[in-house]
């Protein structure tokens, strides 16, 4: 952390365990890696830009994941925390857009790709 | 000209596995080879939507594609 920054805002997601009251047993998370990086850095890259950020941190897991399991973490620094909350809330939002990672939700009766039908 | 084709997520399950090759003429664009997909894979045409990455950048339909390049379906994505 720089001294210069006032706040970090931190989104950790976690592994729930139901969706739509469907209990959910796991969670399967695959990527195409090297596009994955490539599109995490442009967002890194757009925050940057938008925002006076001073540090930026993107985690994502792949693999299998269980209930409470951590998949995704973001972190931003930043002076003053309207950055910090705005950045990292765009961070979260525009990688679940672009970034080629995909998660399977496993349930008792069966399994689905999330997203993947309308 | 032969194309290999990378599929993740639900494309890799309608396909049945996680590469495919695909003959395409040699000035095929992304338009041509969605169709050709969907004439071999009706299922694609159910999902959500469906992106195709060329050399690890989202792909316009007018997008030419040459045999070098690397090509990957992306199904709708589901990260976080």
């Amino acid at each position: 952390m720089l001294p210069e920054s006032g706040g970090i805002d931190v989104f950790i997601g976690t592994v729930r365990n139901a969706t739509k009251g469907k209990t959910v047993l796991r969670l399967e998370f695959e990527a195409y890696e090297k596009m994955a990086i490539a599109e995490i850095e442009k967002i890194a890259a757009q925050a940057l830009a938008k925002w006076p950020v001073q540090k930026l941190l993107i985690h994502h897991r792949t693999g299998v994941l269980a209930v409470g399991d951590v998949p995704v973490i973001i972190a931003v620094s930043a002076a003053h925390r309207d950055a910090a909350f705005e950045a990292c809330r765009y961070v979260i939002d525009t990688l679940k857009q672009t970034v080629p990672i995909w998660k399977k939700e496993i349930f008792e009766d069966g399994e689905v790709w999330v997203a993947a039908h309308p | 000209m032969k194309i290999n084709i990378l599929a993740f997520g639900i494309a890799k399950d309608i396909f049945g596995e996680s590469t495919i090759n695909v003959e395409l003429p040699n000035d095929a664009s992304v338009y041509n080879l969605k169709y050709s997909l969907e004439q071999q894979y009706p299922r694609l045409k159910k999902l959500a939507t469906y992106m195709v990455a060329v050399n690890n950048e989202y792909a316009l339909p007018e997008d030419t594609i040459y045999e070098t390049d690397e090509i990957a379906i992306i199904p709708p994505v589901s990260g976080g």
